[in-house]
């Protein structure tokens, strides 16, 4: 028996109930509810999990549960069904797990803010409308997701809106957000003209029906190529994936757990779940493909070369998650979608660490995010400096922990795969390009944080403190993660047997090949970390002599490519033009037309009113009159 | 005998007569009491010749019609007499040229 529901209900509940009734009870309460509401849907998503493990037939490891009927147009039906699969309950697992360790940091870290309980309610609302997205079996339900998702993100990147800085960034996330949101809307219609339905599982069955006997599939391989690539347009807004990434950096105006539970593990890997749950779609196309994950090898090493060169601690961050966003979706875009969901699992675990590490530097500093106003934070925050180390090796892909295995699955497979594109060896140049700048600047980061002299204001130095434990436990859990969470993935091939009834086994690489790959990003991870210390630790004044010599590069990097320039001349000013130019047409033409008419009307009343005379009896002759041509009119 | 046969056309021409009055009274006159009769005596004037033609077809709806038009004009005249008299107590007068206070 599944209990399906009370997945996503109980987080539902206990925002309802802080909402409604939070003003009546202390924080204590509000906290005790949001987190444990979220443990109690992490515990439900485990047993329904190892229930669904438990049957024996791969296969049929599916299991769904309706709630109602949302609309009924006809023969047109969208229920509101949760399915569980392995899919959706590794999702699952991720989304509670991971979302409950950094609602229990919040606690902390959200202590003294007014608005802590409205923080809790948006968390848990995002919670919830996350979970809708992955349980739901229906594209609509999951656009709702989607669109719940998107609306959470935007009410907590602006959370402390009385910062105007902060209100635009959300602002951006939205606008940004809605143009992908576009693309998805009319792949949704085009999927609903092609299939007639919305529900993943009824395309699939259709799909598998007609191979089965041989007739003819119910789309053309160029309807699915332009429903692939238009959903995928949403996926690049909700996943920040060339060239819709630019809001993603800005949303870290949200306060630190929100970067870290939106904006890193999960929220933005709604994109590559999207298309790992379509696969049966981009299998039709693979131009389509490609263009994934060509996409996903340019933003990897894009972002990550633009990651070289902040100084902000969760700018970097953020570039790094763009960037290893992009490479989970090279991984989709080969096929590899086992390995692109097993990434995106590590990196759950391992960028949570680091955002919420970067949290507590910041907790402690009181507030400084600039990298070079910190350093030789290693002894003041002892719990921080271990995990944010193991984060860093994780992401920096050394063995033995998280981001070795997933990472290195994902090259095996770019350097293997066979895109119309192009190469599967360009592909893997690529993504080991970006494992070695991903290797650099987490190494920069970790060394300017926490080694070297204290470079922190004088002001701010006697402040320094180690964050309560309600902080530094999900720091010390996610670690274990970040450590043992590959290693257990792919101890026996755990992770790809438990997706292989959506993908299948995968199949073994070639040795050679697998140990090429191995060793080659083994030795960028230890080259990447060791030049890093090299430049920042033993000559730390090499970095500007370098920066110097090569300026125009080095600003042009540091500027992000100016990017956010050219969007701001090619998108926002003619779009604010046109919107002046729509003004003055409104004030001068149609505002003009309105008060003419009006202004007519009223004269034209007032040359009439003269004839009122007020006299019954001249009336009663008018009227007299009036009726008379009526008469004689009609006879 | 019938020495002066009454038929349709008699009964429209008084009908018509009493509606002229009417129209006239109503125009000509100034005191809204006569008015009010004139108006009076047009509804009567279209009763009677309802009645007539009722009479002349042999169907029994014009009955019925006039009957319901009179219960009609007696609660026509209450409403007329009620402004009457308000208008009386307010402006001292029932002169109709004197009550041109509905205008703009």
């Amino acid at each position: 028996m599944f209990l399906l529901r009370y997945i996503v209900l109980p987080p539902l509940i206990a925002l309802l109930a802080n909402l409604l009734l939070g003003r009546w009870w202390g924080r204590k309460t509000t906290a005790t509810l949001a987190c444990g509401s979220v443990l109690l849907s992490f515990l439900v998503s485990l047993r329904d999990s190892y229930y669904l493990y438990m049957i024996t037939l791969p296969e049929t490891r599916v299991a769904s549960d309706v709630m109602f009927t949302w609309l009924s147009i006809g023969r047109f039906e969208i229920p509101v069904e949760f399915v569980l699969d392995p899919l959706s309950g590794a999702m699952c697992l991720i989304i509670t797990g991971v979302g409950f360790l950094i609602h229990l940091y919040s606690v902390g870290y959200m202590w003294h803010d007014p608005g802590f309980r409205r923080f809790f309610v948006y968390l848990n609302l995002f919670i919830v409308f996350m979970l809708l997205l992955v349980l739901a079996d229906n594209l609509l339900l999951l656009f709702v997701g989607w669109e719940g998702v998107g609306l959470c993100s935007y009410l907590l990147i602006g959370f402390w809106h009385a910062d105007m800085k902060n209100a635009s960034a959300g602002k951006k996330a939205f606008v940004v957000n809605r143009i992908g949101d576009l693309g998805f809307l009319i792949g949704l219609l085009l999927v609903f003209a092609a299939f007639n339905t919305l529900s993943v599982s009824e395309m699939q069955e259709i799909i598998s029906d007609a191979i089965a006997r041989h007739l003819p599939l119910p789309l053309a391989p160029l309807a699915a190529t332009v429903i692939c690539l238009c959903l995928f347009v949403g996926a690049c807004g909700k996943s920040a994936q060339i060239p819709l990434y630019v809001w993603l950096p800005d949303a870290m105006a949200g306060p630190t757990p929100v970067s870290a539970l939106i904006h890193a593990a999960t929220m933005v890997t709604a994109g590559v779940y999207m298309i790992a749950r379509l696969h049966f779609l981009y299998a039709f196309s693979p131009f389509a493909s490609g263009v994934v994950a060509v996409v996903g090898a340019a933003t990897a090493i894009y972002a990550a070369i633009i990651g070289l060169a902040q100084n902000d601690i969760k700018k970097v961050l953020a570039y790094s998650t763009v960037s290893q966003l992009g490479y989970m979706f090279l991984a989709v875009g080969v096929g590899a979608y086992t390995f692109g969901i097993f990434h995106l699992a590590t990196h759950a675990f391992f960028k949570a660490l680091l955002f919420l590490g970067s949290g507590s530097v910041i907790h402690a500093l009181s507030g400084e995010q600039d990298l070079r106003k910190m350093g030789g934070l290693c002894r003041r925050l002892p719990v921080t400096f271990w995990t944010f180390l193991a984060g860093t090796l994780a992401i920096a892909g050394v063995w033995p922990l998280a981001g070795f295995f997933s990472k290195d699955e994902i090259l095996i497979a770019a350097r293997l795969a066979e895109t119309p594109l192009i190469s599967g060896r360009a592909l893997f140049a690529v993504g080991l390009s970006a494992a070695f700048l991903t290797a650099f600047y987490m190494g920069r980061l970790f060394v300017m944080a926490f080694l070297g002299p204290c470079r922190v204001e004088a002001d701010k130095q006697h402040h320094i403190h180690e964050s309560p434990w309600t902080m530094t436990v999900p720091l010390i859990v996610l670690a274990l993660l970040s450590a043992v969470g590959g290693a257990a993935g792919v101890y026996h091939h755990s992770f790809a047997r438990w997706l292989s009834p959506l993908y299948g086994a995968p199949d073994a690489a070639p040795p050679a090949v697998e140990h090429f790959v191995m060793a080659a990003s083994l030795a960028v991870a230890f080259g990447g970390l060791a030049l890093s210390f090299l430049f920042y630790l033993q000559a730390p004044t090499l970095p500007d002599r370098l920066a110097r010599t090569a300026g125009w590069l080095y600003r042009w990097v540091a500027e992000k490519f100016y990017v956010d320039e050219l969007y701001e001349w090619i998108v926002v000013r003619p779009v604010y033009y046109v919107g002046v130019a729509g003004q003055a047409f409104d004030k001068h033409v149609v505002d003009r037309a309105v008060n003419w008419t009006g202004g007519g009307l009223k004269g034209a009343g007032f040359l009439l009113s003269f004839f009122q005379s007020g006299n019954v009896g001249t009336y009663a002759i008018w009227f007299l009159i009036g009726v008379s041509i009526l008469l004689h009119v009609m006879r | 005998m019938n020495f002066f046969p009454v038929g349709q056309t008699h009964f429209l021409a008084t009908s018509a007569f009493l509606f002229t009055l009417g129209v006239l009274t109503v125009v000509v006159r100034r005191n809204l009491i006569v008015i009010l009769m004139g108006v009076e005596l047009m509804l009567n004037a279209g009763n009677l010749a309802i009645v007539a033609f009722s009479r002349f077809s042999g169907h029994p709806a014009g009955h019925v019609y006039v009957l319901l038009i009179m219960t009609v004009a007696a609660a026509e005249v209450a409403v007329g007499l009620g402004i009457l008299i308000a208008l009386f107590r307010t402006r001292k007068t029932i002169n109709a040229d004197e009550a041109t206070y509905l205008r703009w």
